[in-house]
């Protein structure tokens, strides 16, 4: 069961220790992906999708940040990678997207010279073959006229082919996992359609697995295989995508459910809502963090935090709750 | 609908400490800055209470005495080329430099400071020529300017502060300027120009507040400057005139005896050193206490 | 009809690029080029359209934070600078919610000040402003107690948008512009303030512009929505009449770009390909040629008007309208 699964999270903690006191973002999270297959983490600000996602490729600052658990990508234990070999590890076994093309990309050099150093940072190729490469990619990722793109300048790239570009970029050295962080959230709307079909269909050309953050649930549907659900630095919530949209579990997932502003509403009526505001990390209550916003809690809610247990085929939720359908207050 | 509620009785509400009351917290857990500002309090207090801290008359020479290195009975300090103690005019000196630091910067810093926030909220074309006329002044070298306006303007206290004055107008306009025109075009500004409120009113409720803390901030790190180049002055001849003390003035007519007694001669310079370190770890303090992400 | 209680006519707004050298006249950035339509009192008039539409611009022009090129602005049928409607008091009967609920506080003032200053700029006096603020803060749901004395960094994104509501709220305005007022909010956090501001609209009597990205929220809160592109409005019309049966192959583009939240019938083409084009130099004609898939010479060469499609439906493009010399003009293809 654990040989297919190319990347392996195991009780990941994330602590940032620089601010007055620590703060836990992410806490006790275990999740997996098989190859070819696309996990999308959903959750709302301070939910620590990003920082799980981030600390797969070890891109947090280490004398400000205690990260405890294991995380196995194909085969090696990421935490005790260094130096060279954490270089190598990134962009060659796993790399990734952003959300903001124009951060990630540096201004002063063309794309196209970016992706051929990174192609020969990793490989020894020629000039020659990284430029064939990154044309090639270009192509893959559907720029028009890539041949005179791979000269452009980040800048002068409208939003949605800028994140191609980097798609292109975090593809070129043929990774086995490709993350993704809300690469989409920044586009229009009908760009971002464009993007997301572009993703899936790389993913399923090349066989990638990917882990893919969103806050947007729509977006988490239309690419994922499997979705996670995330709130206050945990996985409440770990389903195929089917199943938890049709059944979910927990009552977080139900309220993120039913307060989307969706079609079929009449217009003009209230939303159900979920109370009160996203967790404050540095102040997170006793036992579980959701109480103190859902409708349904216990006694015992407030006091210790629920055990993931399994409700179905693949399908786990921290909640004791038997009968979630009651929603949100 | 809304004035109904105008009879409810003001209850009394949980307050926030003040951005202020923040930097000042978050000033006073800075050793460093803490200890900066307590040297400077101490060059003010004894600039103040001179005449009761110093042990001599700083005027009073005697020319059997002269040139005495530090340590010699009765003058801890020794004496200068005048044979007048050198502990008491250093001590007195701290009056005149003090006040050639300061003073200039307070005065350009409210000229400065209006011709930029007034050019930075306008913006357009009435900052495009008030900026302009600000470069050209940026275009001399500071030392240059100041020697050459107190050149022309005479020696003299009066003189001095009107060309460090002029020297640090376009500096803390400039600064002013950036800082303001970042301001201008928040939204919360923009929010204000909606509900309907004039630009005096804006200026003063909206940008001031936001603006103020770094202009004077800037304005602090130029006291050092102002000092250094009031001395500079009076080296020259130009600010302060003997026999006032002013420590610029006495490295200047120490430095005929620079191979006699270097100690001494060091003495006057090492004052200006110390307060301007001082004034400038202050200012840097200052800034990273106010440095708030809020 | 009775007079609208906000007219907008042949809207234009031009940033000019920077010049040459020898001052020749630059090319500029056409915003906003040419939009009218009208709100009636207690509609809510959604605006939508992607980056460089001119949304944006549009709710700056209304809210007369910058200078149009051209065009007329009319609020209960006056126009707004004259003896008759002063700009001061059109700024009292129209406000603004902004996107970024951070940057549009002060941060040097607490919550009940900023909410306060605009009243006290019409008048009020100081005292009476703090409790109209106070009051307010009550309304959209923030304890006076616990949040008047704050400063906008101790608050949630949620709880400042609602601050930002008060202020807006606090000089009686009877229309409010929302400049994507919910888009930087959670989903969890967006359905409650979207609820806050239909129960205030009910409440007050308020009417609505709301612009948003968000073709889902803009459905959700209108009663009214216009589609814009590059500059220029594509369509125009009741919302359900509107979302149901679209007549601008853009703003079935648009739809066509909704996710379809069911993993058994996923998106498998894009509508639209490429992003929509810079506003500096627009493609003659229809703008929307270049991306539109029954684009025909016609379309390259003549602007369409925006006609009439329906009741106060209305669409730019030649499909909609007989004798355009477009094949599929309305009359010979239904």
């Amino acid at each position: 069961m654990t040989k297919d699964k190319i990347l392996r999270v195991e009780q990941l903690s994330v602590t940032f220790t620089g601010g007055t006191k620590p703060v836990r973002a992410v806490d006790n999270v275990d999740l997996d992906v098989a190859r070819g297959e696309v996990l999308a983490l959903l959750g709302e600000s301070g939910s620590g999708k990003s920082v799980t996602l981030r600390s797969i490729l070890r891109l947090h600052n280490e004398k400000r940040t205690r990260i405890d658990g294991r995380i196995i990508a194909d085969g090696t234990d990421v935490t005790l990678l260094d130096g060279d070999a954490l270089s190598r590890f990134r962009g060659k076994t796993v790399s990734m997207v952003f959300q903001e093309p124009m951060l990630a990309l540096d201004p002063v050099y063309t794309v196209g010279r970016q992706i051929n150093e990174a192609i020969r940072r990793h490989e020894s190729v020629s000039q020659d073959t990284a430029r064939t490469r990154a044309l090639h990619l270009f192509e893959r990722v559907r720029i028009p006229s890539p041949e005179r793109r791979l000269d452009s300048y980040p800048h002068e790239m409208s939003g949605g082919m800028r994140q191609r570009a980097m798609i292109a970029l975090a593809l070129a050295c043929s990774p086995k996992v490709l993350l993704a962080d809300e690469p989409t959230t920044a586009l229009d709307a009908t760009v971002q359609v464009q993007i997301l079909l572009l993703l899936r269909d790389l993913q399923r050309e090349l066989g990638l697995s990917m882990i893919f953050v969103t806050h947007d649930i729509g977006v988490a549907v239309e690419v994922a295989d499997r979705v996670a659900v995330m709130y206050a630095g945990r996985i409440v919530e770990l389903g195929p995508v089917r199943d938890v949209l049709r059944t979910p579990r927990h009552p977080y997932t139900v309220g993120l459910l039913s307060t989307r502003a969706h079609g079929g509403r009449l217009s003009g009526n209230r939303l159900p809502t979920i109370p009160g505001s996203p967790p404050d990390l540095t102040n997170l209550p006793a036992g579980c963090a959701f109480a103190p916003r859902c409708s349904s809690v216990t006694e015992s809610c407030r006091t210790k935090a629920p055990e993931a247990r399994a409700v179905g085929a693949g399908h786990t939720v921290r909640c004791i709750l038997q009968h979630p359908t009651v929603g949100p207050k | 609908m809304l004035q109904t509620a105008a009879p409810v009785a003001l209850v009394p509400i949980e307050r926030s400490p003040g951005y202020w009351a923040t930097v000042w917290s978050r000033f006073r857990r800075d050793p460093v800055a803490v200890g900066a500002g307590l040297v400077v309090l101490a060059l003010i207090l004894m600039a103040v209470f001179a005449p009761l801290i110093a042990p001599q008359d700083p005027f009073k020479g005697m020319a059997l005495r002269r040139l005495r290195p530090p340590g010699t009975d009765g003058y801890p300090l020794g004496t200068d080329e005048l044979g007048r103690d050198m502990l008491s005019r250093l001590i007195y000196g701290a009056r005149l430099s003090l006040f050639m630091g300061v003073t200039p910067v307070l005065l350009a810093l409210g000229a400065g400071a209006t011709i930029g926030i007034v050019a930075g909220y306008a913006g357009g074309w009435v900052n495009t020529i008030m900026m302009r006329i600000i470069d050209v002044f940026f275009a001399f070298p500071s030392v240059l300017l100041a020697i050459a306006l107190s050149g022309a303007l005479g020696a003299g206290i009066a003189n001095g502060l009107i060309s460090l004055t002029v020297v640090f107008i376009p500096p803390i306009a400039r600064i002013a300027e950036s800082v303001t025109t970042s301001v201008r075009t928040r939204d919360y500004v923009e929010a204000a120009r909606a509900s309907g409120a004039g630009p005096l009113r804006i200026i003063r409720t909206q940008v001031l507040g936001n603006v103020m803390g770094p202009i004077f901030v800037y304005a602090m790190s130029l006291v050092a400057v102002s000092m250094i180049l009031a001395s500079g002055l009076s080296f020259l001849g130009l600010g302060v005139k003997p026999p006032e003390p002013e420590w610029g003035l006495m490295l200047n007519t120490l430095r005929t005896a620079m191979y006699i007694q270097p100690l001494l001669c060091a003495l006057p310079g090492l004052m200006i050193f110390l307060t301007s370190i001082a004034f400038n770890m202050l200012t840097d303090g200052l800034r990273s206490a106010m440095d708030l992400k809020a | 009809m009775s007079t609208p209680i906000l007219e907008v006519v042949d809207l234009i707004k031009h940033f000019p690029l920077a010049t040459g050298l020898l001052g020749r006249a630059g090319s500029a950035v056409r915003a906003v080029d040419g939009v009218s339509f009208a709100v009636q009192e207690r509609e809510t008039l959604g605006i939508v359209g992607e980056s460089g539409c001119g949304k944006s611009t549009t709710a700056r022009l209304l809210m007369q934070l910058i200078v149009p090129t051209s065009g007329a602005i009319r609020y209960q049928g006056q126009t707004v600078g004259t003896k008759a409607l002063p700009l001061k008091e059109f700024r009292r009967q129209v406000q603004m919610v902004f996107q970024d609920s951070y940057a549009s506080l002060n941060p040097r003032l607490t919550v009940e000040d900023s909410i306060a200053f605009a009243p006290t700029v019409h008048g009020v006096s100081g005292d009476q402003a703090v409790r109209k603020a106070r009051a307010l803060l009550d309304r959209v749901g923030l304890e006076p107690a616990r949040f008047a004395g704050r400063y906008p960094h101790e608050l949630s994104g949620g709880q400042r948008q609602r601050v930002n509501i008060a202020r807006a709220l606090a000089v009686e305005p009877r229309v409010l512009l929302l400049d994507e007022a919910v888009s930087a909010l959670d989903k969890s956090v967006e359905a409650q303030v979207l609820n806050l501001l239909l129960d205030l609209k009910d409440e007050m009597g308020l009417t609505y512009l709301f612009i948003s990205h968000d073709l889902e929220v803009v459905r959700f809160m209108s009663t009214q929505v216009l589609v814009m592109y590059l500059g220029r409005i594509a369509e125009v019309g009741p919302t359900e009449a509107l979302y149901t049966a679209s007549r601008h192959p853009y703003t079935t583009a648009l739809l066509g770009s909704l996710l379809s939240m069911d993993p058994d019938n996923r998106r498998t083409q894009a509508p639209l390909a490429g992003d929509p084009p810079n506003p500096i130099d627009p493609p003659p004609g229809c703008r929307f040629h270049t991306r539109c898939a029954y684009a025909e010479p016609v379309c390259s060469t003549r602007e369409p008007d925006l006609g009439g499609v329906g009741l106060a439906h209305a669409a730019a493009c030649h499909m909609a309208h007989p004798g355009t010399g477009h094949s599929r003009a309305a009359g010979r293809v239904a």
